[in-house]
Formats: C-alpha cells, structure tokens, sequence
C-alpha cells in the first residue's frame, strides 16, 4: 500500500486556540480512513489545512508524493483532492447541473472559459450519470437553493465526484441526515471505494465509521492520539478518556463510542 | 361601425403578440424593431436626444451587470471608467487634430480600450476585498480619477475640454449617435447573453453564491473575476467615449459622476440584478423618465422624488427587480409545482431504498 495523502506535525493556532498541535495523519491509497474524535479535537482544522483553506504554523502536507503544505484550494483540487463541507455548501441560485458542472472544468486552462459554452455533451452525460448515481438526477433542472437538506449532502457529494478526484474528504456525511439516506450514503462509499476511490470521513456517528473504515485515526485536542484498525481503536482506554475527559465535548461519551 | 371597432383592437393585438414573445424568450426581436426605427418616425431632436441618452445608459447598465450582476460583486466606481473613455475621446481628438466628422466614431472603441486598460489595476486592487468593503472601495477609486481630472493640467482641471464641433446638418445631428448608441447596447446584450453561455460566466455566478466552494473546486476565482471586471469596463468606456462626442464639452465633474455610478447599478436592480432583460428595462424606464422630465418641466431634480417613490414600490412588492416578478409570475409558478412533486416522489423513493 502506498501512502496517497501524508501530514506530518501540522499545527494551527487561532489565536489562542491551539486547534492543531503535531499533529499527523497518513491516508493509504484505496483505504477508507475514519477521523474521530471530540468536538473541537481539530478534524475540520485539518481538513482545512489539507485541502488549502487554512495555513498551517507548522508541518508538511503531502499528496501522492508532491508538496501541497500552502497550496490554494484550487490547485489542491487540481491535483485530485475533493471535499465536502460539515455544513453543506451548494450554489443555490444555479440549477443542480449547473452546479455539476462548475466543477467539472479540471482539464481546462481557465481563459478557454471565455470561449467556450457552459458545458459539452459529454460533461453534461457524465454529469447526469453521477446525478443518478447519487439518486437526484431528476432534479437537474431545478434550482439547487430548491433541495432539502439530505439532497444538497447528495449533490456536494456529486459535484466532487464528477470531476475524479483521487482522494475525497467527506466532512460530516451522515450528519443531520436520516437512517435510510445514511445507509444509502455507506453504499455508495463502498461501491466507489471498490472502485479505487480513497476516501477521509469525519464522523461522529460511530456505527457509520466502524462499520464503513478500514483504519481510524482518533483525534484529541488537535493531535492524533490513536491510529489503527476499527476494533482495536474501539478497545482502546485512551480513546475512552478522550471522550469521557474532553473538556470541550458536549456530546455524552458513551453514545458516541456506541453510535 | 363594425370595421373601426375592429381596428381599436390592433392595438391590443400588438401589446399580446409583444407579450407572447416576451414570454417565450424573444423579447429582444420586438426590442429590436422598435429601436431600429425610432429615430426615422420620432423626428423630434428633443426626443432623439432623450433616446440617445436611454440607449447609453442601457449599455452601461447591461455591461456592469455583466460582471456585478453575475458575480455579486457590487461596483460602485464604475463612472472612472465612463470618464477614463469620455477623457481619451476627448484627448484624443485634440491631440491627433481629428477632422471634425464621422471619423471621429473610430475613437470610440479605443475609449473603451483605455477604461478596460485602467479597469486591471483597479480591479487587482479592489478584488481583492469583498462585498460591502469591496463597494467602498471601489467609490474610494473613483473619487481619486475625479480628483486626477480636476487637478491634472492635461485634463484641463475644472475648465474641461472641448472637443472639435462636428458640422453635419442640424437635422441629422442626432440619428448617428443614436445608431452607435444603439450599436454599443447590442455589443454589451450581446457580450453579456454570451458570457452568461459559457464557463466563464457559470464561474462568475459560482462565485457569487459562494467564492470559497467554487474555489475549492478547481475554480481561479482571481483570474476569473478580473478578466470580468476588466471587460465589463469596455462597453461603459465606450459609452463615455461617445457622450463625449455628442456633447462637444466635458467637464470633470459630469464624466466622473458618482450619479452615474448609482445610476446604472439602481437601474440594474429596478430591473433585475443579474438578469440579461432587467437592466435594459431598468435604464429604459429610468433615463427616458429623468430626461423627459427635466426637459418637460425643467426641473433637474423632479426625477428624484419619482425615482424614490419607483423605488419604493419595487423594493415593497418586489425586491428582486421587475423582471424576475414577472418571469416567476409567468413560468416559474407551473415549474415549482412540478419541483414539488418530483421533491416528494425523491423523498418516497428514498424510504423505500
């Protein structure tokens, strides 16, 4: 196994608060890698770092061997990392395909954008084939500020899809959404992990990450505190006082441990 | 009897037959028409004039649209543009002894040239900053270009310039300018239907329901929003350019206007922010109205007290401009209905999965 994304003693500060302190994180090529931890334990932090939103004071973010420590999102994007947001972000006022293909656009220079029309058949078709893959392609045409909650989780997940990204970080993917649409959400994960698709998946909801990751990283107080298979890191007692003693947790530990 | 009752309702079939194409997206073939043959049936240079100055302020309007509207990135410094064409025109034909006459409408394009030159520096500067901060910014621009004019000696400080008089006959004098007017409003439709078409405008209305997405997916929202900044800066140079020939005299004070900038971007909203229709409407109704009124009454600042009153009404009843009321009006209605059964069907299959 190769090692597709590598951060190593990333850390942040906001002010006074140290979100991230050394921490580090490895991410194998065709793996589904669960970050957990406490409220506040920095996962968002580090997804910001490493996919260019945020800074790091310290550390180096690798990706498949290139150094994206201070990359813009858009290149980091460019180079085969899509995200998702913990609170959704779609383009409301644009329609759903509209939204699809703004960010299927990674061949072009950006001056072509001038020249030439929204979209060609094939992107639109590819476009529509990941719509339906996602089950809202009958959707398409309305305005994207017109879905429900659990549709804009589908179509963020969608429009990061369309353009083959080699890793995606999924922030959140089952949060707020409903039982039926979390397992739905599952199933597609592992299709396209089947697929070769990596994935990195914040989660909250234990049963989700236990169940879907091949290996799960916990996070405490913005450092990596475990590493491991989901079994093990599920047994271990450090893990437990990370919930149980964690200052900045507001979510009683033992749902969160038992999903 | 019988025959001229029937006549009374050509009228009225005209207005549906208008409405109808309105309503299937053509509205621009009867638009078309109508400014094409103004000049030849209205003879009146009064009123000529007053067209003249709609036909201008349309094109402004529709070009800052162009880039403001679509991307949400309210500008409110684009009367430096307006001067920067106004001044080239002017400086120009001094300087190079142009013979007073119809080649002078060749320095035209080259004013909207210069204010998209000087749109890059402003635009690097100001892009850089967003919304409300970006708005003042712009203002802040500007001002500097009007103190630039009343202060520099090659703009001829408060006195102005006066540009060589064009001698054609009195009776002509308005229907070449309304027809380059007419031409720059059908380059900026044009300019703005296409951008909205391509890419590059998708990226612009990325960017305006959030920049930091479209930028996490590929998008060079710097790049992409200069290059709109700078070209919405064309077709208002160019209309600087050319208001400069008509009125034979500038004045820094009138070139760089901070009216104008409020101007077009009201007329823009009146009609509707970010719509290809709404600023045309907008400038048509608002500048046809202020020029009427001023030369009817002679009064400078009656429109004020119209406008305000206008502008109540459409920010009550509806606050996303004319043109968007009536299109939900007329379309959208049927559409949400069917949205909402598909929303539902969505919701069911969903369960079932």
């Amino acid at each position: 196994m190769t090692t597709l994304i590598n951060a190593q003693g990333v850390s942040k500060a906001f002010g006074g608060v140290q979100a991230l302190n050394d921490c580090s994180l490895e991410v194998e090529k065709g793996s589904i890698t669960g970050l957990i931890g406490p409220n506040g334990s920095g996962k968002t932090t580090l997804f910001n770092v490493m996919t260019g939103y945020v800074k790091p004071d310290a550390g180096t973010v690798f990706f498949d061997g290139s150094n994206i420590t201070n990359a813009r999102p858009d290149a980091v994007f460019e180079l085969g990392i899509g995200r998702t947001f913990q609170l959704t972000r779609i383009f409301s006022r644009i329609s759903v395909l509209e939204n699809m293909l703004v960010a299927t656009q990674r061949d072009d220079s950006w001056l072509r954008g001038l020249t030439r029309s929204m979209s060609s058949k094939e992107e639109v078709a590819s476009a529509m084939e990941w719509l339906d893959f996602v089950g809202i392609s009958q959707l398409a045409r309305l305005q994207a500020g017109a879905l429900s909650y659990g549709q804009r989780k589908l179509l963020e997940l969608a429009y990061v899809l369309v353009a083959d990204p080699a890793v995606i970080l999924l922030d959140e993917p089952a949060g707020g959404v409903n039982l039926t649409l979390i397992n739905g959400i599952a199933e597609k994960i592992r299709t396209l992990n089947a697929a070769g698709k990596t994935f990195l998946i914040v989660e909250h909801n234990m049963e989700f990450v236990m169940s879907l990751c091949t290996s799960v990283t916990v996070m405490h107080q913005g450092t990596d505190l475990v590493t491991g298979p989901p079994d093990s890191v599920r047994a271990n007692p450090l893990v437990l006082d990370a919930y149980l003693g964690g200052g900045d947790d507001d979510e009683p530990a033992e749902d969160v441990i038992n999903g | 009897m019988l025959q001229m009752k029937k006549l009374w309702r050509l009228p009225a079939i005209a207005i549906f037959a208008v409405l109808r194409l309105i309503k299937q997206n053509k509205w621009w073939l009867p638009a078309i028409a109508i400014f094409a043959v103004f000049p030849l049936i209205e003879k009146n240079p009064e009123y000529q004039t007053i067209a003249f100055y709609t036909l201008i302020f349309m094109a402004a309007s529709t070009s800052w649209n162009m880039f403001s509207g679509y991307s949400g990135y309210v500008a409110l410094g684009s009367g430096a543009f307006y001067g920067t064409g106004a001044y080239t025109m002017a400086l120009a034909s001094i300087h190079w002894h142009m013979a007073a006459g119809a080649a002078m409408f060749w320095l035209v394009p080259l004013g909207g040239l210069l204010a998209t030159l000087i749109a890059i520096p402003i635009g690097w500067i100001a892009l850089r900053v967003r919304r409300h901060t970006f708005v003042v910014i712009t203002i802040a621009i500007f001002f500097v270009f009007q103190l630039f004019a009343i202060n520099m000696s090659f703009t001829g400080g408060t006195a102005g310039l006066n540009l060589p008089f064009i001698t054609w006959n009195n009776s002509y004098y308005d229907i070449p300018f309304y027809y380059i007017a007419f031409a720059i409003v059908l380059f900026a439709v044009v300019l703005s239907a296409s951008v909205r078409r391509s890419r590059f405008g998708l990226q612009l209305l990325a960017i305006r329901d959030d920049e930091d997405r479209a930028l996490g997916l590929g998008v060079k929202v710097s790049a992409v929003k200069l290059t709109g900044f700078a070209m919405s800066a064309f077709a208002i140079g160019m209309c600087g350019a050319l208001y400069a020939m008509f009125q034979g005299q500038i004045y820094p004070q009138f070139v760089f206007d901070p009216l104008f900038d409020i101007s077009i971007a009201l007329m823009a909203f009146l009609g509707g922010f970010g719509t290809l229709l709404g600023p045309l409407l907008g400038a048509l109704v608002l500048e046809s109205m202020q020029q009427y009124l001023t030369v009817t009454y002679s009064s400078g600042s009656l429109y004020l007290i119209l406008f305000g009153a206008l502008f109540l009404i459409v920010i009550l009843f509806m606050p996303q401009g004319v043109v968007v009321y009536l299109r939900d009006r007329w379309t959208k209605k049927e559409e949400r209905e069917r949205a909402a059964v598909i929303a539902n069907e969505v919701a069911f299959a969903g369960d079932s999965a």
